[in-house]
């Protein structure tokens, strides 16, 4: 067994601008249909099913709506959006435009983080001509490039769309959802760049070619973008379903002991754990970042390292978040001192269940996922 | 209407109730801490979170709306332990010195913490030395960074209600806390005073400053004669804070308490509002004169009323252009305050550098304004101390009487007599009724045309409201006024304010007289009144002002036997020479930003 | 009027009054001046209608929109995990040395900041700094202190 490889987001075989003209020929109902049968689901991490977010948006009742490109890719461990956004760009474009169609929108933002920032001067050119190419289709959608400023929690679409609207990013309570009251209270469709591309591809190929790939709760494909501990660090298109083991053995250097699966807030993969994995919604779902760790590493630091990113990037407005980072990062330092006893481990593990069910949104929710696993898995590189 | 059920009992409620009030409606009690009734929702602190059977996260029951079918849990284990940390999280960030703390024994946090059994503290404590020490800056607010759970609920009533956004929500993560611009000092920032923040936070880190024992030292001072003026919102309010429900009026147990407490004189601001009255009324008449018969064009109209100190403060910083269209009268706090230092001791034969003068305010912007550099036309600091409503009745309880049990007593005289108009200066609306009732029986000669002198379209909780009063057969001295019709509007809470003042100064606003008072609901509902505040308490408060004037002998300022006799042997006429000196005044320009 | 006043002016004509615009406003004050001044925070109040303590609250979530003085060149090193791994700290070293300042420390003539960041989306071509908006990747000490030439030279200019 081998993990599988798939060219389709890079894949430079095809005039994207004929997808467009593809896509604008179907029907709005095909168009959604389609991207609703190949099972697509947010390749941001959320995994929310593509499709029907587009469905939503498109049975709403507005003068405005909009189409929203989430490229605030902050996620420690994940690059993909940035190769994709220098590579493909009229992909990303051409998904925004589909989906404008399909929806009834006619503005569309592409929400670039601040740190990407020097990808601009190559983007905007591009974002120029493909808005003359939209106007020349008589089809009215523009896009416009909207700069994030250095804030993880940005990514979080409604703290995003606070952010668009020139507010601190904060959360904001759902319901209501983006696709009924989203940027500037209006219909919002927002998609990771990924998910973008994807939906122009499956216009492309077929939705049954797309759902072909990986398996029946992961269908189709997904760019992962690979560091830590390996020879081969970088971004590889690969079939979803695939087992850890399969990963590690074509990525590990031999002595990985290992796997933070899904940036920061995703899950840690022991070695003993690979070959029970799998890297899809019915194992772990993953925006694709696939950090690699041998047993050089200490995972006492990997977990420090982490709860110092979420201490810094919480947004600070919700108790379990703003306040349960603090105390899981000084605690975990408080047992290495020796200032609490080993036992104080269990209870800061029973705050991370709570954060997980209790704070605001998915970054506060998602930290207990490499606490409860590193805590679990490496207790005692945590306690000694 | 939608069907689900709260603990397994079904409940209808109407589409977008929140769970919430989905729960209250079958009188189950979630815990909040960042909702209040006033506020938009926050959803920020989750301690009022429930299970949703089938969902896989807790939702918080004040931003949830219900949904048909949906199961809530309110006491589940999950909820339980939930809730817990997060209370045991809201305390490892809070300074809990409870027994220093003003806030012992009403503190929302500690309710929590007690209700949850949490004792030892689980958590470590991540309070930050910095932090402890409070800013004191300001005269009337002082903000402990320490105490803050971050709820946001100032910063919702800064910008929601008061339209100031002197408060913001600044930095993130862990560097995330409440503060001003640039993290100043609250003096130096755009700040009314107003207090509603306030009345708002659930722990003490924002409350007023106290000088509590800056009057006892002076009870205590044998040289000094402490007088005492008390506005008309205390009275209505001050039972709360002393085992009364809202609403009950408790005037002369107020009066007994403050006699009992040491005050040498037991006087009354009503005494002042009936005065300002007189000299409102007659500027307004002025005014209106200057513009009407005169033809002058430089006539600042509308007239703004100026009794609310946090209000003045506002327009100084937000709309300085119009600080010529503020009447000129002192509030009637400071007209009290500069009588009480001349009128008062020559008539007692007092020294008046001996006056001490204490005011009982339903403000803290009251405390910023009497220490202004304008207010100090007697010769000295005309209010040497202002204490709110809540002070007063800590200190009713720390000398130990029985509040309940005093029998009434009445108000000492000279500046202590006091009308219905007076009162309901208290209630938003109220000053516009009062100088109505005067000013159209100078004008006309006759009585206001409404039944019970009741002016009932002046009143209520309307955020912005006007009338308009035809005016016919007048007298002779005033007959330029005859047949006109005049216009009057009203706001309560300073963001109505500011839809009166962009109307006025986008010349949209054809009106010839504003009342404004800064906090929501009037004086009833101010910065220093009892706390908890909501719609409903307010409107009790009004109903108990509108009570008091009923039963009040005289109801119309230029009545009141002390304000006729003050004019006869002291001030001369409104806007003599004597008024101008001592009850009127002049405003600044502050920065805005 | 100042220059940072003129400036203000200009970003709010090009992106409009409303409060959308807030962030390119700062942005673009940030890109010219490196930092928000009290001032330039108090002009875009000014002229966005929005208040003061808005516009630094707003301000203070973002890392990139810094509210106290830094230099002409923002040096950010990324600290999260990958670059941790790659050996991020002895960049951070080096840099001090050469500079002779400490993360969070501007140089004397004013030329250079150096901050920390979190993930800057380079995880595989660790370490990683930008500075200003140019990125640098795989560093070693020697390329790092390399890279902070162009930006001494530039100021000679």
């Amino acid at each position: 067994m081998s993990t599988k490889k798939v060219d389709i987001i890079f894949d430079a075989g095809c005039a994207i601008i004929d997808v467009l003209d593809k896509g604008l020929a179907m029907s709005k109902d095909e168009v959604i249909n389609e991207i609703i049968n190949s099972g697509l689901k947010g390749r941001g991490g959320a995994g929310f099913p593509t499709g029907l977010k587009w469905k939503f948006a498109a049975s709403e009742q507005s003068d405005k709506k909009y189409i929203i490109c989430n490229a605030d890719e902050g996620e420690p461990g994940t690059f993909k959006d940035r190769e994709i956004l220098t590579k493909v760009p009229e992909k990303v474009f051409v998904g925004m435009a589909l989906c404008s169609y399909a929806v009834g929108a006619e503005e569309g933002y592409i929400y670039l983080r601040g740190e990407y920032n020097y990808l601009l001067k190559d983007l905007q050119p591009k974002i120029d001509i493909f808005n003359n190419q939209m106007q020349q289709r008589g089809h009215k959608f523009i896009i416009k490039v909207k700069s994030g400023s250095g804030a993880y929690v940005c990514g979080e679409e409604t703290s995003l769309m606070e952010s668009m609207e020139g507010k601190r990013g904060e959360p904001r309570n759902k319901p209501p959802f983006p696709t009924v009251a989203g940027y500037n209270g209006k219909p919002t469709v927002i998609n990771n760049v990924e998910t973008l591309v994807y939906t122009t591809m499956i216009i492309r190929m077929g939705s049954n070619d797309f759902k072909a790939l990986g398996t029946a709760d992961s269908s189709g494909s997904k760019v992962f973008s690979v560091s830590g501990d390996t020879p081969n660090a970088g971004i590889f298109e690969l079939e979803l379903g695939m087992k850890l083991n399969e990963f590690v053995e074509e990525w590990g250097d031999g002595d990985t002991k290992a796997v933070q699966v899904g940036g920061a807030s995703g899950h840690c993969v022991p070695r003993k754990n690979f070959d029970k994995t799998i890297i899809g919604f019915e194992g772990i779902p993953t925006g694709g970042s696939m950090m690699i760790f041998n047993s050089s590493r200490s995972m006492y630091n990997v977990l420090k390292n982490y709860l110092e990113f979420f201490v810094e990037e919480s947004c600070g407005q919700c108790t379990p978040c703003r306040v349960g980072c603090q105390q899981l990062l000084k605690g975990i330092e408080a047992i290495k001192k020796g200032e609490k006893s080993p036992a104080y481990l269990e209870d800061l593990k029973k705050l991370a269940e709570s954060m997980k069910i209790a704070a605001k949104c998915g970054l506060g929710q998602s930290v207990a996922n490499p606490f409860i696993s590193i805590a679990d898995n490496f207790k005692e590189e945590i306690i000694y | 209407m939608v069907n689900l059920k709260i603990n397994n009992i079904p409940v209808a409620v109407e589409e977008g109730t929140t769970i919430l009030d989905a729960a209250r409606k079958l009188n189950f009690r979630i815990p909040t801490l960042c909702y209040h009734p006033d506020l938009s929702i926050a959803g920020n602190c989750r301690v009022c979170v429930v299970e949703v059977k089938g969902a896989r996260l807790l939702a918080a029951a004040c931003a949830t709306p219900v949904a048909d079918g949906m199961e809530v849990m309110t006491n589940s284990e999950k909820v339980r332990s939930a809730r817990k940390h997060v209370v045991e999280l809201l305390l490892s960030e809070h300074n809990a010195d409870c027994t220093k703390c003003i806030k012992n024994g009403k503190c929302e946090l500690q309710e929590l913490a007690s209700e949850y059994r949490i004792g030892d503290h689980v958590f470590l404590d991540l309070v930050k030395e910095e932090c402890k020490i409070a800013d004191i800056s300001s005269p009337a607010i002082a903000k402990d960074d320490s105490k803050c759970i971050r709820c946001q609920r100032c910063v919702r009533t800064c910008s929601e209600l008061q339209n100031v956004n002197a408060l913001a929500v600044i930095a993130k993560g862990d560097h995330q806390h409440i503060g001003t611009f640039l993290d100043k000092p609250m003096h130096e920032v755009v700040c009314t005073n107003c207090g509603q923040c306030i009345n708002r936070c659930p722990t003490a880190a924002l409350s007023e400053r106290t000088y509590i024992d800056q009057v006892w030292d002076a009870i205590n001072d044998p040289e000094k004669h402490v007088v005492v003026q008390t506005a008309p919102a205390v009275r209505i309010a001050l039972g709360e804070e002393l085992g009364f429900d809202p609403g009950v009026r408790v005037t002369g147990k107020m009066v007994a308490a403050l006699r009992n407490l040491g005050f040498n004189s037991v006087l009354d601001t009503d005494f002042t509002a009936d005065l300002t009255i007189m000299e409102e009324g007659t500027e307004l008449l002025t005014r209106l004169k200057l513009a009407l018969v005169d033809k002058k064009e430089d006539v600042a109209l509308p007239m703004f009323t100026s009794c609310s100190p946090g209000w003045i403060k506002y327009i100084e910083h937000m709309y300085p252009t119009l600080l010529n269209n503020l009447s000129t009268c002192k509030s009637p706090q400071q007209m009290f305050g500069s009588l009480a230092k001349t009128y008062y001791p020559q008539k007692k034969g007092i020294d008046p550098k001996n006056i001490y003068s204490v005011s009982i305010m339903p403000c803290t912007a009251k405390k910023f304004e009497c220490e202004r550099p304008e207010m100090r036309d007697s010769g000295y600091q005309d209010v040497d101390v202002v204490l709110t409503t809540r002070e007063l009745a800590m200190m009713i309880k720390q000398a130990g009487i029985d509040f309940m049990k005093l029998e009434d007593q009445k108000c000492d005289s000279l500046m202590g007599d006091s009308t219905g108009a007076a009162v309901i200066f208290g209630a938003t609306g109220g000053v516009m009724e009062a100088a109505i009732r005067t000013a159209y029986e100078i004008v006309t000669g006759r009585e206001i045309p409404f039944e019970n002198l009741n002016i009932t379209p002046v009143r209520g909780m309307e955020g912005v409201k006007e009338a308009s009063l035809k005016i016919e057969g007048c007298v002779p001295d005033w007959s330029f006024l005859e047949g006109a019709e005049l216009k009057v509007a009203i706001a309560h809470g300073l963001a109505n304010a500011k839809i009166l003042m962009d109307a006025v100064r986008d010349g949209k606003a054809a009106y010839h007289f504003i009342e404004v008072m800064a906090c929501p609901g009037g004086c009833l509902g101010g910065g220093g009144q009892p706390i908890p505040t909501s719609l409903e308490i307010r409107q009790k408060r009004t109903e108990a002002i509108y009570a008091e004037d009923e039963g009040m002998p005289v109801r119309k300022s230029h009545e009141n036997p002390e304000i006729t006799q003050i004019y006869e042997e002291f001030l001369g006429k409104p806007l003599g020479h004597k008024s101008h000196e001592l009850l009127h005044t002049h405003y600044k320009k502050r920065e805005r930003y | 009027m100042s220059n940072t006043e003129i400036l203000i002016k200009e970003l709010v004509e090009k992106h409009g009054k409303c409060r959308n615009s807030l962030m390119p406003v700062l942005q673009g004050i940030v890109a010219k001046e490196r930092f928000l001044s009290e001032e330039a925070m108090k002009k875009v109040a000014e002229f966005m209608d929005i208040s003061a303590a808005d516009v630094y609250g707003t301000a203070s979530f973002y890392t990139f929109l810094d509210t106290v003085p830094r230099g002409r060149n923002v040096i950010r090193v990324c600290q999260t995990i990958s670059c941790d791994m790659a050996g991020k700290d002895e960049i951070i070293n080096a840099i001090e040395a050469a500079l002779k300042i400490k993360v969070g420390e501007t140089t004397h003539d004013g030329n250079f900041s150096l901050l920390k960041a979190n993930c800057m989306g380079w995880c595989h071509e660790g370490p990683v700094m930008l500075i200003n908006d140019d990125v640098y990747t795989k560093l070693t000490p020697q390329t790092a202190l390399e890279a902070l030439e162009k930006y001494v030279v530039s100021t000679n200019n």
